[in-house]
């Protein structure tokens, strides 16, 4: 089996009160596309957050490529990270937002080069090379000089991806990245994605499309409250689910 | 894509474009005419229309002393140090203002709080208060230091020849601004989504990054148009450096009429010129958000220039329109 890019075990996460994450165990090797499905507010988002340093972990190990997000352990001890150690993690992690997140005063094409400028003090002719690339794998060479209000939200996305690209990440995390479009904008998003995922990039896909997931997956997580109640590959999950929890799911979804 | 609907007329048959009688207003008419009036006789009374004063009769308005003043060697200088007052108290303003801005919103409780207090002090106490109290700092510290805190020292400086009447006036102007800038710079930084953090923690940019490239250039466009007002006010704030005699524009109006008795005149002066810095100020204000505005809306707005060259196209189009048929008409 290829090298785990993530592991988690036994991770939890409170917002006060509140336990959001409740024991998350689940790996994922480099190469693989992992589907998260469930109910909203079972914790799929969060989990992909944590990945991402974006929320703290309260219990548990999560893992990727090896190495302890959040933490550097030496030892029995750990030690939490400086401010500099996680953002060059998080540039080695791409993330996709539901609501894009664009930056709205710079162009698609500056969107996508101050990540690689700022961050890893590339050449700016560097940079924009990549972008220019990027921009035309997602089909939106000519939209280099554009403002994020002069795009649909299905290009916005797809600038996203590409921003996130431009890092040459080596895990993907996608949070419901089709989610807030309209619904034939759904598809143009998913088509940068499938081919993202055909390219061999490992990517980890909290979303709603259970066809997507079906046709491109390696293996589907179904989260309810806080818990992963069914793992599997997609055929498995999707097509024969063994728990009820999934089977209601599913039969409002599908 | 919608096909536009000229397409779709052509296709029917072509509606004919409304005719009708128009809303008549006699409200406006009545108020136009009132505000003619009182314009005549402001026009009249500030022009023509002359007084009795000390047996001679005279102007009202006494332009000729006005103008033989308005650019006299002395009000120019004032007028420049009033400039330098504004723009030097303005940058310490905005500088300061970050800094507390982001201060306040630290998750330190101890430099949150301090940010605080100096908000609470600086706004609560009056300007004039401040500057006063500035002018006389000697006799609270007659001695500045620098050195190691409760330690040797290294310069010792004497505060009443530091402190002059113009840094006076400066400290206590930018100090007092830093106070309400903050308060406009946190409110432009709350204005920007909690999104655009995230995406930019995401691609790894670090908080001062994230501050400086993402949220602040975004926070800007909330941020300059009460800036611009704060300006503006900072202008004529500065009148009150007069009563720590800094001769700036007003203090040097002041001067001129102690010693000539043309008060009124020299003070029309001094309100002519802060009109016309204002006015100045206001231009450029509208072409900096401009420029912040990009990426906001689809389209920027035209500037004055564009918007009358719009109007005068639709005057002309106006005229264009075929009059109505005699028959129509009632």
């Amino acid at each position: 089996m290829a090298n785990l890019m993530v592991r988690a075990t036994g991770v939890h996460k409170s917002y006060g009160p509140l336990e959001v994450l409740r024991g998350i165990d689940l790996e994922v090797a480099a190469g693989e596309v992992l589907c998260m499905i469930g109910p909203s507010g079972s914790g799929k988002s969060t989990f992909l957050r944590c990945i991402n340093h974006l929320e703290k972990v309260d219990a548990g190990r999560l893992e990727v490529d090896g190495e302890l997000v959040g933490y550097r352990q030496q030892g029995d001890r750990l030690y939490e990270l400086r401010d500099h150690e996680i953002c060059a993690k998080r540039a080695e992690i791409g993330m996709v937002f539901q609501r894009f997140n664009l930056f709205p005063h710079l162009t698609a094409q500056e969107n996508v080069t101050l990540g690689p400028v700022a961050v890893k003090r590339e050449a700016r002719a560097v940079a924009l090379e990549r972008a220019k690339r990027l921009l035309d794998r997602v089909g939106l060479g000519a939209k280099m000089g554009a403002y994020p209000s002069q795009l649909s939200g299905g290009q916005q996305q797809r600038v996203a991806i590409a921003r996130a690209l431009a890092m040459q990440p080596k895990l993907m995390l996608f949070d419901e990245p089709t989610s807030a479009l309209d619904p034939e904008l759904v598809g143009e998003v998913l088509d940068v994605m499938r081919g993202l995922a055909e390219d061999g990039m490992t990517m980890i896909v909290v979303t709603h499309e259970m066809g997507f997931a079906r046709e491109v997956s390696d293996a589907v997580v179904f989260m309810d409250s806080g818990v992963v109640v069914e793992a599997g590959p997609p055929a498995e999950v999707l097509g024969a689910p063994s728990h009820d929890r999934t089977r209601a799911f599913l039969s409002k979804v599908l | 894509m919608a096909s536009p609907p000229t397409e779709r007329m052509s296709e029917g048959e072509r509606t004919d474009a409304i005719v009708a009688v128009p809303v008549r207003h006699p409200g406006r008419w009545v108020s136009a005419a009132v505000v003619l009036v009182l314009t005549a006789m402001f026009v009249h009374s500030a022009s023509v229309s002359t007084t009795v004063r000390g047996g001679h009769r005279q102007h009202r308005y006494q332009w000729d002393i006005i103008s033989r003043w308005f650019f006299s060697h002395q009000i120019v200088r004032g007028l420049l140090v009033t400039i330098e007052l504004t723009v030097i108290a303005m940058a310490i303003g905005i500088l300061l203002g970050v800094a507390l801005a982001v201060m306040r919103m630290s998750p330190n409780p101890l430099v949150s709080s301090a940010s605080w207090l100096y908000i609470w002090f600086f706004r609560g106490t009056p300007v004039l208060v401040q500057l006063l109290f500035w002018y006389n700092i000697a006799f609270l510290y007659p001695r500045v230091t620098l050195g190691v805190p409760f330690g040797p020292a290294f310069v010792h400086l004497n505060a009443n020849t530091f402190i002059t009447a113009f840094v006076a006036a400066v400290v206590g102007l930018g100090l007092n601004e830093g106070a309400y800038m903050a308060e406009i710079v946190r409110a432009g930084i709350l204005s920007v989504d909690e999104g655009q953090t995230e995406a930019a923690q995401a691609i790894g940019l670090t908080r001062l990054q994230t501050l400086g490239r993402v949220v602040l250039p975004q926070a800007m466009r909330v941020i300059i148009p009460p800036t611009g007002n704060e300006t503006i006010s900072m202008l004529k704030t500065s009148s009150l450096a007069s009563a720590i005699t800094v001769t700036e524009l007003l203090f040097s109006a002041q001067q001129i009429y102690s010693r000539t008795y043309q008060t009124v005149p020299l003070l029309m002066v001094a309100s002519l010129w802060y009109l016309i810095v204002t006015s100045v100020l206001t231009v450029g204000q509208y072409y900096l958000e401009r420029h912040f505005a990009r990426g906001a809306s689809r389209a920027l707005p035209p500037t004055p220039l564009q918007r009358l060259r719009g109007r005068l196209d639709r005057v002309h189009a106006a005229r264009a329109l075929p009059p109505v048929p005699a028959g129509e008409r009632r």
